[in-house]
């Protein structure tokens, strides 16, 4: 590419080049039948059935959409310059929930939950994530975040490691073969988030487990006898082989074969949240995205990245301090992590689960005219598990050298990302990244 | 030559797909009946209710395919109102205020920036309500017209021509780009590409606003000759550089078309072993003269209206449809980009009918919405929710992902979109979403007679008998040869109940039959 004039549709040209036409070769994706249940539980008591193939860590993404203000959620209470940039919405400082005695930061008050977690050794806060020449756009930055991309073009991160995971070498064949690639990646959602698109494989994606199956089985118990035939489902419960014989490579073969893992993974994910774990969940948004991916972890589901998400994060105007709407949102936030690792831990699975928290960006140090704040730059990013490394990790953003009123960023965070991958998912975060990005040292070696 | 009704020998073991014919010959009226009136109606069009299919089979290829593709012989769409939509909806700021916003920067008046700040914000979100509006205006216009192909055809230029609002971030303008391709439907692909470098939606789009002699930006130039109207490799870098120069200038202010003179780089440019002081429209004709451009534009209506070329030589189909495609690509060049020729010419043709392509594309999200309510003649119900659905089956309407559209065939299908397709139909049937029933929806039952009555036309009596409504029902959606096997299923669904034909047991029979993997293709 000769010019690199920053266009989103310009620079979609390298997502162009790798072939859009879907022909039937190319996209088939072979995922073939689930294996016998004897076989799904043999996973569920950890044991692997595909020898060779890496440990299944599972890493939980959650997404604060909005533009979360990092500087009443992480607050530097030790700098005169956050109360004189904020009169009316800064956090007192006898009301941040001190991190350690010889941190001159803070978290909210609302956050007793996560406050909880730092103290267990649990949690980790990043500080100063961003990337260079940011983006104060909404939809702008969130592409960034999710592509790895700071042109907010190509495939997801994410995607890029299910395709990874997929395609390409005999532990993704392996993979492929066992069933694991179909149900990789689970967003919780009505859209998947484009982080978790690969070009190949794409996540399940639903709202509620009811949203993810066929409504008209409600209709009547015939239509729900038929449709289990017609599916598949029925020959493949008894052993048998598809019914249908069209031949082999064409739609409508392909068509069955995804109609059949579509009911196999509807399944298994209702009846896996149907099961549920027993614990508490805070009744909100965010906890019962957390409560579901618990369950299905439970359950045994071999899924690789779980995605939730969690709005309302723009606060324009009227934004609280201690209390009010910005309060509310990070009070949500950090009672659905606690409800997660408590419940994680009574199920004996938080060893494997790693969580991870991002924005599309902070806000902006001063605030606005409505007792708010505008979109701004750097933000931290919270990880949460006792494989992190617990404790506050690199530097406050400084709260004088400014880029026009925002954060200077200290850390990319493609280097979070690349951390993750390398230490955590065990996947080949320069190839995954399309880049070299120092790999941040968020999981702990112990 | 394969004969289009012939019957596969041996049902137990899978078919090997069928050699198609390359031939482009128009087909005898007397193999164009019913199955093939079936298949134009879904390719040329999105589907037909029982009626129009019965008489398009009656009337001969070359009526039916002029019925389609020649609009003077159908109705005359319902023309849209001059006000329907807000044209002053992204009113650039006026010079006075610009100067003013400049002097409250300058004077960091807080109160004064924040309101400028929120009438921006206000008006981005009118504006998206409207792009809302504009999404439901055009499904609507998709399922009422009585010209399905001109509708198609702007879909397909859409997904061509690919602008997505995101960037435009001006519902007007892609309106404005609607109507252009609309206009232009089954018209010229000249003029079409004549006109698309004078739209504001497209300039905006890839950036030729900041186009200019001192410094080209070369985004229109590049995607005109490799998406738009050459394809990859018949192009040379110096052709875009040298391109992009021709097009410095072309711009737009508020809703219009401006040339910016002052702009123009008006220097000698040599494009394509031509040297001239070109300008866009010079531009335009180079391009058209080559002979990939009749080739590329050939390929992509054949690949959106037929199949896609086989990515494997070996495959049987590889050389028939090359050899079709630079059959189409003659006609287009000998009519000078007209495209009712070719069309037509592809629409009559014997290959157009081959078994391998009938009921073997898979529907794009429109194609399933509005196909449905124009051959099942199910109720609407709710546009919103209609909409909604196409968001979540990946055809958000003036939002392509990129500028190169929608990948289409299996790239619509995952675990996720099956399930939202197969409820959408659900939902079309009955009213019923995964929710419950939408008290908003409208819950007016959808009637099939229309289908029943079509049957006691051609079969006395068989609409009363369960078992033939069922064998009809599958052959009118899902094709000539439906799986054994779901006939099966379909059969014992209709023993289950009862096996009477009452509006509910056709309603569930239609709820199975839309839930079938093969109902995703036509």
């Amino acid at each position: 590419m000769s010019d690199l004039h920053n266009s989103k549709a310009w620079t979609r040209r390298q997502f162009l080049h790798t072939g859009l036409m879907m022909t039937s070769a190319t996209m088939t994706i072979p995922l073939f039948l689930q294996r016998s249940a004897s076989a799904m539980s043999l996973q569920a008591a950890g044991r692997r059935s595909v020898p060779g193939v890496p440990d299944e860590n599972v890493l939980v993404v959650i997404q604060l959409a909005g533009g979360n203000d990092g500087l009443n959620t992480v607050v530097p209470f030790g700098d005169a310059n956050y109360y004189r940039a904020r009169p009316g919405i800064a956090i007192p400082e006898q009301q941040v929930l001190r991190l350690g005695s010889d941190h001159e930061v803070g978290l909210h008050p609302a956050m007793t939950g996560l406050n909880e977690l730092y103290d267990a050794g649990l949690l980790s806060v990043v500080q100063g994530v961003g990337y260079p020449n940011p983006n104060r756009s909404h939809f702008a930055s969130m592409d960034i975040w999710q592509t790895a991309n700071t042109g907010g073009v190509g495939d997801g991160w994410l995607g890029r490691f299910f395709d990874n995971q997929c395609a390409g070498s005999p532990e993704a064949d392996a993979r492929m073969q066992s069933g694991q690639c179909g149900e990789i990646g689970i967003a919780l959602g009505r859209e998947a988030p484009l982080a978790m698109q690969g070009r190949q494989i794409k996540p399940i994606a639903f709202e509620s487990p009811d949203l993810f199956r066929w409504v008209g089985a409600d209709l009547h118990e015939s239509l729900e006898d038929g449709y289990h035939d017609l599916t598949g489902m029925r020959a493949h419960k008894e052993g048998k082989p598809p019914a249908t014989n069209h031949h082999a490579g064409s739609n409508a073969e392909f068509l069955t074969r995804t109609a059949l893992d579509a009911q196999v993974a509807s399944e298994k994910i209702r009846s896996a949240v149907a099961r549920g774990t027993g614990a508490n969940y805070p009744n909100t948004g965010l906890g019962r995205q957390l409560a579901m991916i618990s369950a299905m972890i439970h359950a045994g589901l071999e899924t690789r990245v779980y995605y939730a998400t969690m709005g309302g994060f723009d606060t324009h105007a009227g934004q609280g301090g201690p209390q009010g709407q910005h309060a509310n949102l990070i009070r949500q936030f950090s009672d659905a992590v606690k409800a997660f690792y408590d419940d994680l831990g009574a199920t004996g699975h938080d060893q494997r689960v790693l969580t991870m928290s991002f924005s599309e960006f902070g806000r902006r140090v001063s605030q606005n005219g409505s007792n708010g704040t505008d979109h701004g730059t750097a933000a931290p990013m919270f990880l949460a598990g006792p494989m992190v490394r617990p404790g506050l990790l690199g530097n406050h953003p400084s709260l004088t050298d400014l880029d026009n009123g925002d954060l200077k960023f200290n850390l990319d965070f493609r280097s979070v990302y690349a951390g993750l991958l390398q230490d955590w998912l065990k996947a080949d975060d320069r190839e995954i990244l399309k880049g070299s990005f120092r790999p941040a040292r968020v999981v702990s070696s112990r | 030559m394969q004969s289009t009704t012939q019957r596969r020998t041996e049902p137990d073991t899978p078919p090997l797909p069928p050699r198609p014919s390359a031939s482009l010959r128009r087909i005898p009226d007397s193999d164009f009946g019913y199955d093939q009136a079936r298949h134009l109606l879904w390719r040329a069009g999105f589907g037909g209710n029982s009626s129009q299919i019965r008489a398009l089979s009656t009337m001969g290829v070359e009526n039916a395919v002029a019925l389609l593709v020649d609009p003077s012989r159908s109705a005359a769409p319902s023309p849209v109102a001059s006000d329907r939509f807000d044209a002053n909806i992204m009113q650039p700021p006026t010079a006075e205020e610009v100067r003013r916003y400049r002097e409250a920067q300058r004077t960091q008046n807080e109160d004064l920036i924040a309101q400028f700040r929120l009438r921006r914000q206000q008006q981005q979100r009118s504006d998206r309500r409207q792009v809302a509006d504009l999404q439901r205006w055009w499904l609507e216009r998709m399922i009422e017209t009585p010209r399905p192909l001109e509708e198609k055809m702007t879909l397909f230029w859409h997904g061509h021509f690919a602008s997505g609002y995101r960037k435009v971030e001006n519902s007007y303008h892609l309106f404005q780009q609607n109507q252009l391709f609309r206009a232009n439907a089954t018209g010229n692909f000249g003029n079409l590409l004549a006109g698309i470098i004078r739209d504001p939606a497209m300039l905006g789009y890839l950036d030729n606003q900041l186009n200019r002699r001192a410094a080209p930006n070369e985004n229109l130039a590049r995607e005109i000759m490799e998406l738009f109207a050459l394809g990859e490799g018949n192009y040379s870098e110096s052709d875009i550089k040298e391109g992009a120069r021709a097009l410095t200038g072309y711009a737009f202010q508020g809703n219009d078309f401006v040339f910016r003179q002052n702009l123009h780089d008006t220097g000698s440019k040599r494009l394509f072993g031509r040297s001239g002081n070109f300008d866009g429209e010079d531009f335009v004709k180079i391009i058209l003269s080559q002979r990939a451009c009749s080739e590329f534009i050939a390929k992509k209506l054949y690949e959106f209206f037929v199949s896609f070329v086989p990515s494997d030589r070996r495959d049987p189909a590889y050389d028939p449809i090359v050899s079709v495609i630079r059959q189409l690509a003659r006609t287009l060049v000998q009519n000078e980009y007209d495209l009712a020729p070719v069309l037509t010419q592809l629409f009559q043709s014997e290959h157009f009918y081959e078994q391998r392509f009938i009921a073997d594309q898979i529907k794009s999200p429109v194609q399933l919405v509005v196909g449905a309510v124009r051959s099942l003649n199910t109720p609407v119900r709710d546009l919103g929710i209609l909409n909604d659905a196409l968001t979540l089956m990946g055809q958000q309407l003036f939002e392509p992902p990129s500028v190169a559209g929608w990948s289409g065939g299996r790239s619509w299908i995952n675990t996720s979109t099956l399930f939202v397709r197969q409820n959408i139909m659900t939902f079309l049937l009955t009213g019923r979403t995964p929710s419950g029933y939408d008290p908003l929806a409208d819950v007016e039952r959808h009637n099939a007679s229309q289908l029943l009555d079509d049957l006691a036309q051609v079969q006395p009596g068989a609409d009363r008998d369960a078992k033939q409504v069922a064998s009809y029902l599958a052959r009118f959606t899902l094709g000539p040869n439906p799986n054994p096997d779901r006939l099966r299923v379909l059969h014992e669904f209709v023993e289950s109940t009862g096996s009477r034909v009452t509006p509910d047991t056709v309603t569930g029979m239609l709820a199975l039959i839309t839930a079938m993997p093969e109902y995703q293709l036509c």
